[in-house]
C-alpha cells in the first residue's frame, strides 16, 4: 500500500490543492506549511502550464501570475526539496502531460522520486494514454493517479480496476472553480468503483464551503479543494499562508 | 479500452481530461457508421455540390506560368468555394455527422474567422444554435468576419486568456465542450486535436486532392510534379496532399508562417522551430520553451497563428514524404500582390504563403513540369490588415 493510500486509512481526508509560485515560491513554501499544520491530510502541488485546459478562469489566473513571476519546473524541485525536510504528509503534483514530457518523462519522475513526491496527476492523459507515462511511475514508486467524470459511466470500472494512491473523482461537468450546487450522482459513481476496487475516493471540483466538503466526504473518502485557496492567495497574496491555515482547519473540521 | 488507432506513427492520441473521453468515443462510433453509409455520403455531396460550389476550379495560371518562367502552375481555388476557403468542407460533414448524432449546437474555435463563419453556416443551414470562440486580438484582426458570424446567426465569445489567439480559442472551446456534451458537438476546425478530429476532418478535406488528382489528370494526363499547400494546423494541406501521398513522385510541400523570420521569436513555423511534446489532445510538434510551456506565436495571418501542426504532418515530416518550409510576412504579403496582380485573384494571406513558396521553387522547375497551389481561401478578409502592413489606414 503506497503512502497516499494510507493516508485515508486514518478517517476522510482533506486535500489541498496549490499552484506552485503563486504569487512567488516561498508563498507557497509557507502556504503548503500552513495547511500541513492545520490538518491537510495530502498537498496537492500545482505545476504551473501556459494553457490548463481543464481549468477554469481562477486556477489560470494562478498559473499564469507563477509563470510571469518566473517559476520552472526545476525550482519547483528545490521547493519541494526544502518542504521535505519538515513537511511529512503525502505531497503529489499536478500538472499537464506536457510539463512532464517535455522535461524527459524519466528524468521528471526519477526526481519525483528522489525528492519524495509521492504521485503525479495528470488531467489531460485518460486511461487509453496513461501508459505513456505508467511503466516510469511503476519504476519509480510513484502513484499515478486516475480520474473519474460524471460522464465516464461505463469506464468507471476498468478505470477503478487499474487505480493508484486514491482516485479523483470529478464532482461535475467543465472545468475547475468554485459551484454553488453540485448535483452528480456521486454516491453511485463510488459504489461502483467500490465493487472493482478497494482505493480510496476523493472528490474534487466545485467544493469551497465545510458543508460541501461534508457531504462530499459522506459518499467519499475526502475532498480536494483548488479554486477557494487560490482565491485567498488572490486576496492575500504573500501574507495568504495564515488565512489557508485557518480555512483548511475549517475544512478538516468539517470532515472529522 | 484500448487505442491502437489516431496514431499517425508516435504522433496523435488522445491526451484529452476524462470527462471529454466518452464524447470522442461516441463521435468515432457515429463517424465509423456513417463514413461508408451511402444515404450519409449522397447528402454530403450533395452539400458539397448543391450548396458549397463543388467542385472547385483547377485554374490554369497561364501568365504566372509564364512570369515565373518555369514549371506549368495551376491553383486549386478553395477560394471560390460557398463562404470563401476550404474550411467549408470539413463543416459541413461534420455538421451532418452531428446532426445524425442527435446534437442540436455547434461550438468551434476560430483564427482568421474562416472556420466560424462557416460554422455559423453550417449551424443556419441545418437549425443548429452555434458558439464560435475566437481570440480577441482576432476579433480586432478579422473584424468583418466576426460580423459575418453574428449575422449568421452563431455568438461569438472573444477569448482574452493567454496571446488572445487561435491556441487560446481551442483552449476555450476545449473547456465549453467539458461543460456542455450532450447537446453538443465541438467542430474543430482543423486536423488538430484528440482522434479522431484529425482523421475526420482529413477526410471530408481528402476532397481537395481527389478533385485535383481527376482534374490534372484531365488537364494534363498526368500527375503533377509538386503540391503546395499552406500549413497552420493543416487541414487543406492534408486534404491537398491525401490522395497523392502513395504517389512517392508527387513532392509534397506544406508551407508554414514564418512571421517575422525563424530566427526571431516573433513565428509560428512549427516544424522549423518546435519540438515533440503533448498539448490541445495530440501528440505532435509544439513551439514551446525549454519546461514545455507553450510558445506565444505570432503571424501576420490569424489561420496560420497556432504553436502546433496536426499529428499527420508531423508523421509526414518524420518519414521524409511532405517537405515543410517556412515562409514570412513579408514574402506572404508579396506573394499577396503578386497574385492579385498577376492573375487577378486576391488569396487568403493564409494561401499567400503557398503562393510565396511556389514564386521561390517554380522558376527553377522544368517548363514540363506541373505544379498545383491550393489557394485555400480569398483575401477580402485580409485587405485592411494588408493595408496597415503597408503603412496604408484603411477604414471597412
Amino acid at each position: 500500500m503506497s503512502k497516499i493510500h494510507q493516508t485515508f486509512e486514518s478517517g476522510k481526508a482533506f486535500i489541498a490543492f496549490i499552484t506552485c509560485g503563486d504569487p512567488d515560491l516561498e508563498t507557497t513554501a509557507a502556504v503548503v506549511r500552513s495547511a500541513a499544520a492545520n490538518g491537510a491530510d495530502l498537498i496537492e502541488l500545482g505545476i504551473p502550464f501556459s494553457d490548463p485546459t481543464a481549468e477554469g478562469p481562477v486556477i489560470q489566473g494562478a498559473n499564469l501570475r507563477a509563470l510571469q513571476g518566473g517559476v520552472t519546473t526545476d525550482k519547483i524541485f528545490d521547493l519541494v526539496r526544502e518542504l521535505r525536510e519538515d513537511v511529512s504528509i503525502p505531497m503529489v503534483f499536478m500538472t499537464y502531460a506536457n510539463v512532464v514530457y517535455s522535461y524527459e518523462a524519466e528524468r521528471f519522475i526519477r526526481t519525483c522520486r528522489e525528492i519524495g513526491i509521492d504521485g503525479l496527476i495528470l488531467p489531460d492523459v485518460p486511461f487509453e494514454e496513461k501508459e505513456e507515462f505508467l511503466p516510469l511511475c511503476h519504476q519509480y514508486g510513484v502513484d499515478l493517479v486516475s480520474l473519474i467524470a460524471p460522464t465516464s459511466e461505463n469506464r468507471i470500472a476498468d478505470i477503478a480496476a487499474e487505480a493508484e494512491g486514491f482516485l479523483y473523482i470529478v464532482s461535475s461537468l467543465g472545468v475547475t472553480g468554485t459551484r454553488s450546487e453540485i448535483t452528480t450522482d456521486l454516491a453511485s459513481i463510488v459504489s461502483v468503483v467500490r465493487r472493482h476496487s478497494k482505493i480510496p475516493c476523493a472528490v474534487g471540483f466545485g467544493i469551497s464551503t465545510p458543508e460541501q466538503a461534508r457531504k462530499m466526504a459522506d459518499v467519499s473518502d475526502g475532498a480536494i479543494v483548488g479554486s477557494a485557496i487560490i482565491k485567498i492567495l488572490e486576496q492575500y497574496g504573500r501574507d495568504a499562508a495564515p488565512e489557508v491555515g485557518k480555512y483548511v482547519r475549517s475544512m478538516k473540521d468539517a470532515l472529522r | 479500452m484500448t487505442n491502437p488507432r489516431g496514431r499517425f506513427g508516435i504522433h496523435g492520441g488522445q491526451y484529452i481530461p476524462e470527462t471529454l473521453m466518452n464524447a470522442v468515443i461516441e463521435l468515432e462510433a457515429a463517424y465509423d457508421r456513417y463514413k461508408e453509409d451511402p444515404d450519409f455520403n449522397r447528402e454530403l455531396t450533395e452539400l458539397f455540390n448543391e450548396y458549397a460550389g463543388r467542385p472547385s476550379r483547377l485554374y490554369y495560371a497561364a501568365k504566372m506560368t509564364e512570369d515565373l518562367g518555369g514549371a506549368k502552375i495551376y491553383l486549386k481555388r478553395e477560394d471560390l468555394n460557398h463562404t470563401g476557403a476550404h474550411k467549408i468542407n470539413n463543416v459541413l460533414g461534420q455538421a451532418l455527422l452531428a446532426k445524425k448524432m442527435g446534437k442540436t449546437r455547434l461550438i468551434a474555435e476560430t483564427g482568421a474567422g474562416q472556420h466560424g463563419v462557416a460554422t455559423a453556416t453550417a449551424a443556419a443551414l441545418m437549425g443548429m444554435s452555434c458558439v464560435v470562440f475566437m481570440g480577441e486580438e482576432d476579433t480586432r484582426r478579422q473584424a468583418l468576419n466576426v460580423y459575418r458570424m453574428k449575422l449568421l446567426g452563431a455568438e461569438v465569445v472573444p477569448v482574452t486568456t493567454g496571446t488572445a489567439t487561435l491556441k487560446d480559442a481551442v483552449s476555450e472551446a476545449m473547456r465549453e465542450w467539458t461543460s456542455r456534451i450532450s447537446d453538443t458537438h465541438y467542430c474543430l476546425g482543423s486536423v488538430m486535436g484528440p482522434h479522431p478530429f484529425p482523421t475526420i476532418v482529413r477526410d471530408f478535406q481528402a476532397v481537395i486532392s481527389r478533385e485535383i488528382r481527376e482534374q490534372v489528370m484531365e488537364k494534363e494526363g498526368r500527375l503533377p510534379d509538386v503540391v503546395l499547400a499552406c500549413v497552420g494546423g493543416g487541414s487543406n494541406a492534408i486534404g491537398s496532399f491525401y490522395h497523392f501521398i502513395q504517389d512517392p513522385s508527387v513532392r509534397l510541400i506544406g508551407c508554414e508562417a514564418a512571421g517575422r523570420g525563424v530566427d526571431t521569436f516573433e513565428t509560428a513555423a512549427t516544424i522549423a522551430t518546435g519540438r515533440l511534446g503533448i498539448f490541445h489532445g495530440m501528440k505532435s510538434y509544439f513551439c514551446q520553451d525549454e519546461y514545455g510551456q507553450i510558445a506565444p506565436v505570432y503571424s501576420i495571418s490569424a489561420g496560420l497563428d497556432y504553436p502546433g501542426i496536426g499529428p499527420e504532418h508531423a508523421y509526414l515530416h518524420d518519414i521524409g514524404r511532405a517537405e515543410y518550409v517556412p515562409v514570412t510576412d513579408e514574402e506572404a504579403v508579396c506573394a499577396f500582390e503578386y497574385l492579385a496582380k498577376t492573375e487577378g485573384i486576391i488569396p487568403a494571406i493564409e494561401s499567400a504563403h503557398a503562393v510565396a513558396h511556389a514564386m521561390k521553387i517554380a522558376p527553377q522547375m522544368g517548363k514540363d513540369q506541373v505544379m498545383v497551389i491550393t489557394i485555400s481561401g480569398r483575401g477580402d478578409k485580409d485587405c485592411a490588415a494588408i493595408a496597415r502592413y503597408r503603412g496604408e489606414d484603411i477604414r471597412e
